[in-house]
């Protein structure tokens, strides 16, 4: 029997019946689509993490304060890090092309009678540099500023807007934290990411911040750009070595600073949609077996409904293995259609993912061609035992069978 | 399969030879169905020898007796047998199909014609009437032209008139050298034969040749 009567024979079976088939289906289609998602998911993580290496640059270094802690989240409590610790690591670090340290809280920001929270960051200029995140209106502060302890600011589009709407920002006065500041500059717009939109942030010098906004010493991290790539576990070790000494931290003791580079960013990133994953592919293994039991259950009925079939068609002429080959093509047929819906229903998911969850997602050939080949794993797996069962029914019970 | 075991046919010696016209006879149950299964390679004999064109059929496997089924013999139920789903031609393409032929139709309409269904073609079993779906029946045993045409009851299901008809269709393919063995209970269709067997209970009694 060539392959396109097969198919058109099972084909012709699954019509008879399409309510009860479309019912068998519905678990294909469910783990199919959750495989489908689930990878895109996994792609668009990776996706994400590229595009935040190719914005911030691959050499790039953030010192903290407190013990490095995969995952967790910083409180901030600790206050360790100091404007010293940012001009010792400059000044015995060698392969260090620019370092900009920062402090940052949430505060009050308001202009009139507009009122936003945003993100307080003191810090230098270099900082735009190191973070590619330059001014697109105005100025930044230069190191005069610094120097003078200058009330001014440069703000991020997204606190632009929220105070200003689509009137002139530059040279207004807002209040940060009660204080009065001069509007020197607008920031370029960065984009949010996944966690944390950039943009939501008011910049000013970071001796202001420290000496008469808050009155602290202790800084939130320290941004540094290497010289070479190639050279940032050198850069990481120099680093360690002066915050240890400066902090009498003895042998052995835990550092009570963490150095992060791109690859723990990646690791950390990969842990949350990992998660997510796990979770995906427990649905579409559970959908898939519970899907592939109705196909199997379905055929089993189909062949004891189609005995009688079975027996003309093995007096005309078919052989054990037409009868094996046209029953499991039925299934397949049926897991393969739910495979090819469960695709369709995939990609929208991922797709209405990205849109409603903040969490990008990628389609790939190859996690459509795995949802494929799943569907037809499933068909074979649970089509062949009812296959067989057909197969090797005797001529003529089958043609006896009432 | 069964749960108890029954001898239905005992010593059953007999020789076809080849383009006879053969009728069976006797009464119900007296195992007729079952040794037209045999000769139809449906069944097997669970002792014994069946020598087929000269091949011992009784040693064969199941692949080999699948393709004298689909080369060798046609065989025409007295429930008719088809696939109610498919039109009358599909019906027909069916043995065509496990032969490998690919393009099925216009052998399977041609059969169809034969037996003076021309017109219809795409008609499904319950759309046709008896004497039209047995004629589907034949068309369907002779499109392949096998030497050999089985009738279990071929008219036991029809009126005496359709019956005749039948019968006519049936003696025509084998005035053209089909052999031809039917199973009746039918005097007058008996007649029609060269060779009439009489079998009671398991065992033929008598021969009129
Ligand atoms: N599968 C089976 N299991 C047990 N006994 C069977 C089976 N098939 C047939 N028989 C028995 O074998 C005997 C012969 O059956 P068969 O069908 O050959 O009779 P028949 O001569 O064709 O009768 P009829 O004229 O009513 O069609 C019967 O007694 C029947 O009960
Ligand atoms: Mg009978």
């Amino acid at each position: 029997m060539l392959f396109w009567q097969v198919i058109k024979v099972a084909w012709r079976g699954i019509l008879a019946n399409k309510l009860r088939t479309s019912l068998t289906m519905l678990g294909i289609i469910i783990g199919v689509a959750a495989i489908i998602a689930m990878l895109s998911l996994g792609e668009g993580a990776k996706k994400q993490v590229m595009e935040s290496i190719s914005r911030f640059g691959t050499n790039q270094l953030k010192v903290r304060p407190g013990a490095a802690r995969l995952g967790h989240v910083r409180t901030g409590s600790v206050e360790n890090l100091t404007m010293d610790d940012a001009e010792a690591i400059e000044k015995e670090v060698p392969g260090i092309r620019s370092i900009s340290p920062s402090a940052g809280s949430m505060g009050q920001v308001k202009y009139a009678n507009r009122n936003a929270t945003s993100l307080i960051t003191g810090t230098t200029p270099l900082f735009m540099e190191i973070n590619n995140f330059p001014v697109a209106e105005g100025r930044f502060f230069d190191e005069t500023d610094i120097k003078l302890m200058k009330r001014v600011a440069a703000i991020g589009t997204t606190v632009k807007k929220d105070l200003f709407e689509d009137g002139p920002a530059i040279g207004e006065e807002i209040k940060i934290e009660g204080q009065t500041f001069t509007v020197i500059g607008i920031m370029s717009t960065k984009g949010q990411t996944s966690w944390f939109d950039p943009d939501d942030q008011v910049f000013i010098p970071v001796s202001t911040y420290m000496r008469r906004l808050y009155n602290q010493d202790f800084l939130n991290d320290i941004n540094i750009q290497v010289e070479n790539y190639e050279d940032i576990p050198d850069v990481k070790k120099g680093i360690e070595r002066v915050l240890r000494a400066r902090h009498r931290i003895p042998e052995g003791v835990e550092s009570d600073f963490s150095i992060r580079d791109f690859s723990e960013m990646i690791a950390t990133m990969q842990k949350t949609s990992q998660t997510f994953s796990i979770l995906l592919s427990g649905i579409a293994a559970v959908s898939l077996l519970v899907g592939g039991i109705g196909v199997m259950n379905i055929m089993l009925v189909s062949v004891t409904e189609r005995t009688r079939e079975i027996g003309i068609r093995m007096a005309v002429g078919a052989r054990r293995r037409d009868i094996l080959r046209q029953f499991l093509i039925e299934a397949l047929v049926i897991t393969v259609s739910g495979g090819l819906i469960g695709i369709a229903l995939g990609v929208g998911l991922g797709a209405s993912i990205s849109f409603f969850g903040d969490w990008e997602t990628v389609i790939t050939p190859s996690s459509i061609a795995l949802g494929f080949f799943f569907s037809v794993l499933i068909g074979l797996i649970f089509g062949i035992y009812p296959a067989r069962k057909a197969s090797l029914l005797d001529p003529i019970e089958a043609l006896r069978y009432e | 399969m069964g749960a108890t075991e029954v001898d239905v046919l005992k010593g059953v010696d007999l020789k076809i030879e080849s383009g006879e016209f053969v009728s069976i006879m006797g009464p119900s149950g007296s195992g007729k169905s079952t040794l037209m299964n045999l000769i139809g390679c449906l069944d097997r004999p669970t002792g014994g020898s069946y020598v087929l064109s000269g091949t011992r059929v009784d040693e064969m496997d199941e692949e080999a007796l699948a393709k004298v089924r689909n080369r060798n013999i046609g065989f025409v139920f007295q429930t008719f047998n088809l696939l109610p789903r498919e039109s009358a031609t599909e019906n027909v393409e069916l043995p065509l199909l496990y032969s490998g032929v690919r393009e099925p139709r216009a052998l399977a309409v041609e059969a169809l014609k034969e037996v003076g269904l021309g017109h219809r073609l795409d008609h499904r079993p319950n759309e046709l009437s008896g004497g039209e779906r047995q004629r589907v029946a034949i068309a369907r045993a002779i499109v392949l032209r096998p030497p050999i045409i089985l009738g279990d009851e071929p008219t036991g299901n029809l009126d005496s008139r359709t019956g005749a008809e039948i019968m006519a269709i049936l003696k025509d393919l084998n005035a053209k050298g089909t052999t031809l063995v039917i199973v009746t209970h039918d005097q007058a269709i008996a007649a029609h034969s060269e060779r009439v067997i009489t079998i009671k209970d398991g065992v033929i009694t008598s021969r009129v040749d």
